[in-house]
């Protein structure tokens, strides 16, 4: 027997308030049909006896007090899958919006999902080849990880998010079972328009599944779509084996959209009026991550933020740095200088790099390349904070050349073109003949072995090519 | 039994009951047709709270809830080892093959398992009179850990009845007790436990014997002893789980109690890979032998996060109990505050800082205190060390988590963000850190390592914070105008840091270094300075003694110079005489 309740007792904010409702369950999904026949969905949030709050996703304006029938649809917020969900596009709360109709489910998943049990976990260790030379060798993106960019409003994350999509290759088995699931939070109609072309133009949108909330669309659809899309994404890694890149754009603006429905419910406000829970609610988005044990795909997420006044102690992107395993953060001063990808190369890290490079995944050297990399360029922090005190003609040698060094490893190692894909041996190399600029004494986070196989031929590189410089030059000088 | 107790409301992970009187504070309940765990936490004329530690998706008012007439509890006995539990100790194997990669809800599989026979000597007879806490039997728990059956901290009596010595499974008696009043016990192999009472020992000790960590900045630069507390603030990226993992694999306790309380899945994944290849350096067995995981992933029930914590330390405590030294590790503390931030939200409690439940501090404080080195009930002593990492907010060490863990800590292993981002690992910051052992510990290491570790200690922390007020110098006017002894303090202050304090958990030797070649490095590098003084004072300029290549020398040693082979330290001694000595001539 299917009941439709008239009228509501309550409203507030999105949420309305039912009395005397029977056979209610927590979570339960609602629709909501107004007298003009227009449909709304909600979901129970909250019970006491027979009285039910319900979170409306379309917003509560034009709802009265009497004007409604509300009806129980006797199952929580699912989503409904079928392998031709390939190539949609859905809205925030998972309806189709691009005109072909209803999916024709072979099954339906609860979009809350359920916590993988960590004995079944796989360790992920395979390493995804982006062809970008910062995030390859400093900060490796490995298959089944969580790898949030960190960016603020105006810097190119969305270039760099799809870049990183149509360059990314698996070492192993690659192309045909890699597919993207991407979920835009409150973004822009012409940020979401960017992407779509995007894939379109590298051939891969019959691979790719959408989720439209845009900046527009109701606020607390937003807490559905990150949901819904991961719902897809594990249906499509774990039940057909996909390798799925899940591109989450834009966090904050999700965080944002919890905290006014939190405030709607009245509940006790933490750090800068977000909910106290931001942390567990973020964790159950960023932890549907990963591999699992007898089955062949995985799901990778690159969620994207945009820290408010670039602060990085900002809840949201605290919170995410304390999930993920690890973080790209953008700098807007490399950002202004023109330099893409603007990659802040110290705070950035991977947690999972360390098990996933080296002899048999990558290459034997490329720890101690991306640890002295890293201490090199901390140097260089140094130096130039010296420098801006004492002016540059007043440092001693060694940090004259830290300096050239800097000058040198943001122009050639970190900046590169958008459509430069290079292979992990280029970008190794290269960071070994920036490192050869420096003394060899400098180099303390690399055993001699290693440094005498690698630093020391490229060093001779730099010789001989110095040598030719040279010789070119004073031919030239002798032509004339 | 007719149950008259229903859901009356639910708001995610708090469920309320109205109208009755039948539960107990902390009494466990099992909450809807699907009996999920919970417990009761407030409980009013009107309506009682009761915190659920599932899900509570598609629970609908008017389902039943169920008492158990006691508090939330664990069982202890032997198959805890080895094992992965969840926050209520719940095996995550078992729920694995029950049902598959992705917990589902309610799945009610007891903690230990009840089908395997352990080889069980009873070790008493009858008409032994025993008290609580006494031994009445054992087993090979692992092939390390024998475990002890003791006799429940509230029971005593006379030995009526025992069984012979043979195998058993977990729930089969192998010995009764009559008490003075005439009350027949029967003792299993396991008993129940409340995780929230402390188990009850005869007497605290002093802490005299340092947990060897084989990290060199926390063994001689802040040291922890056996039976102490640690907490290790930083920020995201700055490496407290590394550090915690490292302590985990290396320290000298005899049984480990991993919690990852609120952390990330695959890291969890990544303890168990790692923990079942590694062998345990001093029985040559793997790792997992000895050690125990409690996860609760962040994406997992909130109120159960918070039970790990408790769950972990009385496991500890049983393990202590047998006589054992054993370390917890809880990464991290912050999340747990922040469970009990998220339930007290959820009670309408009125907040204090920042949120948090105005009973942080003395949940802390709770937790600490059940560390220490004791006198056991049974005549045996153990230990039971804490090393509890902190998240802080923002990295600000000042929000209250951070602030409360130091008020009931005695180590503060601060871990530094500039530190981490030049890759300088184990990133603890020796300004800011500071161990109150010391004094507790001294008359060990003197007595084990010798006088001389503790005088070069002292000489590296002096040169250390010598460096420090340099740099402030330095970051204003540059090195060059300094006078060559200062420049001297600078560079033997970075053979310092990166040759000795920074360490290299992926390096074969360098993950662990014993005390004894902790204290040749430091002697080392000291007599280098010692030297380079006495060159420098003879008007020697520094650049000279630079150009040696013995400070570079000295920054590798710790790759150079393996673990079994300390001889090679004469060498060094010898190298710097010769040196200096054609520098003097020269």
């Amino acid at each position: 027997m299917i009941l439709d309740y008239i009228g509501v007792k309550e409203i507030n904010g999105s949420l309305i308030v039912l009395d005397d409702v029977e056979n209610a369950s927590f979570e339960e999904v609602v629709t909501i049909r107004l007298e003009n026949g227009t449909l709304r969905q909600g979901r129970i949030v909250q019970m006491e006896g027979k009285r039910i709050v319900v979170q409306v996703f379309e917003g509560t304006r034009a709802l009265s007090l009497d004007n409604t029938r509300t009806r129980l649809m006797g199952h929580p917020m699912e989503m409904p899958l079928s392998p031709e969900i390939l190539g949609r596009v859905f809205d925030g709360a998972g309806r189709p919006i691009d005109g072909l109709g209803n999916i024709f489910p072979v099954t339906r998943a609860n979009i809350n999902g359920t916590p993988i049990n960590p004995v079944s976990r796989v360790y992920p260790k395979n390493y995804i080849n982006t062809g970008i030379s910062t995030i390859d060798t400093l900060m490796t993106l490995i298959r089944g990880q969580k790898l949030p960019i960190f960016s603020g409003s105006g810097m190119k994350h969305n270039e760099l998010a799809v870049q990183i999509a149509r360059q990314a290759k698996i070492s192993d088995d690659q192309g045909s079972n890699f597919g993207i699931v991407f979920a835009a939070m409150g973004v822009k109609n012409d940020v979401a328009e960017y992407f779509r072309r995007s894939f379109d133009e590298s051939g891969v949108l019959q691979k790719v599944v959408m989720f439209l909330n845009l900046s527009n669309d109701p606020i607390i659809e937003r807490i559905l779509t990150p949901r819904c899309a991961l719902t897809v994404a594990e249906y499509l890694a774990f039940e057909l084996g996909m390798h799925i890149l899940v591109i989450m754009t834009d966090m904050t603006s999700y965080a944002e959209a919890l905290r006014e429905f939190s405030s709607s419910k009245g509940e006790i406000p933490g750090r800068k009026g977000f909910p106290g829970y931001l942390y567990s609610d973020l964790a159950s988005l960023y932890e549907r991550a990963g591999m699992v044990k007898g089955k062949k795909g995985s799901v990778t997420q690159i969620p994207i933020l945009t820290m408010p006044n670039d602060d990085v102690t900002h809840p949201v992107p605290d919170l995410t740095g304390y999930i993920t395993e690890g973080q790209i953060v953008l700098d807007r001063s490399l950002d202004n200088a023109g330099l893409y990808p603007p990659v802040s190369v110290l705070p950035s890290l991977s947690r999972l790099m360390k098990d996933g490079i080296g002899k048999g995944y990558t290459r034997e050297d490329h720890a101690a390349l991306s640890n002295q990399l890293f201490a090199a360029y901390a140097k260089v922090m140094d130096a130039r904070s010296l420098a801006s005190v004492i002016g540059e003609e007043e440092l001693s040698p060694t940090d004259k050349k830290y300096i050239e060094f800097g000058k040198m490893f943001e122009s050639r190692f970190v900046s590169q073109g958008s459509n430069e894909n290079r292979s992990i041996d280029q970008s190794l190399d290269l960071g070994w003949t920036l490192l050869a600029t420096l003394p060899r004494e400098e180099l303390d986070r690399v055993d001699s072995d290693t440094l005498d196989k690698y630093y020391e031929k490229a060093k001779q590189q730099l010789q001989s090519s110095a040598a030719q410089t040279e010789k070119k030059e004073n031919d030239e000088l002798g032509n004339h | 039994m007719e149950n008259q107790n229903v859901i009356y409301g639910i708001n995610g992970p708090v469920v309320t009951v109205k109208d009755t009187r039948s539960f107990s504070m902390m009494e466990m309940v099992f909450v809807g047709n699907e009996r999920l765990v919970g417990e009761v936490i407030g409980i009013t004329n009107q309506l009682t709270t009761i915190q659920v530690y599932e899900e509570t998706t598609g629970l609908k008012p008017g389902e039943p809830v169920f008492g158990t007439g006691s508090p939330m509890n664990v069982t202890l006995g032997p198959g805890i080892m080895d094992n992965i539990f969840d926050g209520i100790e719940r095996p995550l194997k078992s729920i694995e093959e029950k049902s598959g990669a992705f917990i589902s809800r309610g799945s009610n599989v007891s903690p230990l398992n009840e089908e395997k026979l352990w080889d069980v000597t009873v070790t008493v007879k009858e008409g032994d009179n025993l008290k609580g806490g006494d031994i009445y039997a054992e087993c090979p728990e692992t092939s390390i850990i024998r475990h002890k059956c003791m006799v429940p901290p509230e029971i005593s009596g006379v030995v009526t009845k025992v069984e012979k010595s043979g195998q058993y499974k977990v729930s089969d008696p192998v010995a009764e007790l009559t008490d003075s009043k005439g009350n027949v016990h029967k003792l299993s192999l396991c008993q129940k436990w409340p995780i929230r009472t402390p188990r009850p020992v005869s007497e605290r000790l002093q802490t005299k014997v340092p947990l060897i960590t084989g990290q060199r900045v926390i063994d001689t630069l802040f040291p922890i002893s056996k039976g102490g507390t640690a907490a290790i603030p930083g920020g995201f990226g700055t490496g407290k789980t590394m550090t915690q993992h490292q302590l985990a694999k290396w320290c000298d306790a005899d049984i480990i109690i991993y919690v990852g309380c609120g952390e990330r899945g695959n890291e969890m994944s990544q303890v168990l890979d790692e923990f079942t290849e590694l062998v345990d350096p001093k029985s040559g067995r793997p790792m997992t032998d000895r050690t125990v995981l409690i996860a609760n992933t962040s994406n997992m029930p909130v109120a159960a996060r918070e039970a790990s914590i408790y769950t972990g330390i009385t496991l500890a405590e049983y393990y202590r109990d047998m006589g054992y030294h054993v370390a917890i590790m809880a990464d991290s503390t912050s999340r747990w505050a922040e469970a009990l931030r998220e339930i007290s939200g959820r009670l309408e409690e009125m907040p204090a800082e920042e949120g948090f439940p105005a009973y942080l501090p003395s949940r802390l404080a709770e937790f600490y205190e059940r560390a220490g080195m004791v006198n056991n009930l049974n005549g045996t002593s153990g230990s039971i060390t804490i090393i509890g990492a902190v998240s802080p907010q923002g990295s600000d060490f000042s929000e209250p988590v951070t602030q409360n863990t130091k008020r009931f800590t005695r180590c503060f292993w601060a871990l530094d963000k500039a530190l981490a981002y030049a890759r300088h690992y184990p990133a603890i910051n020796w300004t800011q850190s500071y161990s109150e052992y010391f004094t507790d510990l001294d008359p060990w290491y003197i007595k084990e390592v010798g006088e001389d570790f503790i005088k070069y200690r002292k000489k590296i922390s002096r040169l250390l914070q010598e460096e420090n007020k340099l740099m402030e110098i330095v970051k204003l006017i540059g090195s060059d105008v300094l006078p060559d002894d200062q420049k001297l303090v600078i560079e033997i202050a970075r053979v310092i840091r990166v040759g000795f304090l920074q360490q290299n958990a992926f390096h074969a030797d360098d993950t662990f270094v014993p005390l004894e070649k902790q204290k040749l490095m430091m002697k080392t590098i000291l007599y280098l300075y010692k030297k380079s003084k006495q060159l420098v004072s003879a008007n020697v300029p520094i650049s000279g003694i630079l150009q040696s290549g013995l400070f570079d020398k000295l920054v590798k040693m710790k790759y150079d110079i393996p673990n079994n082979k300390l001889e090679m330290f004469d060498d060094y001694m010898k190298e710097i005489d010769q040196t200096f000595a054609g520098i003097m001539s020269a």
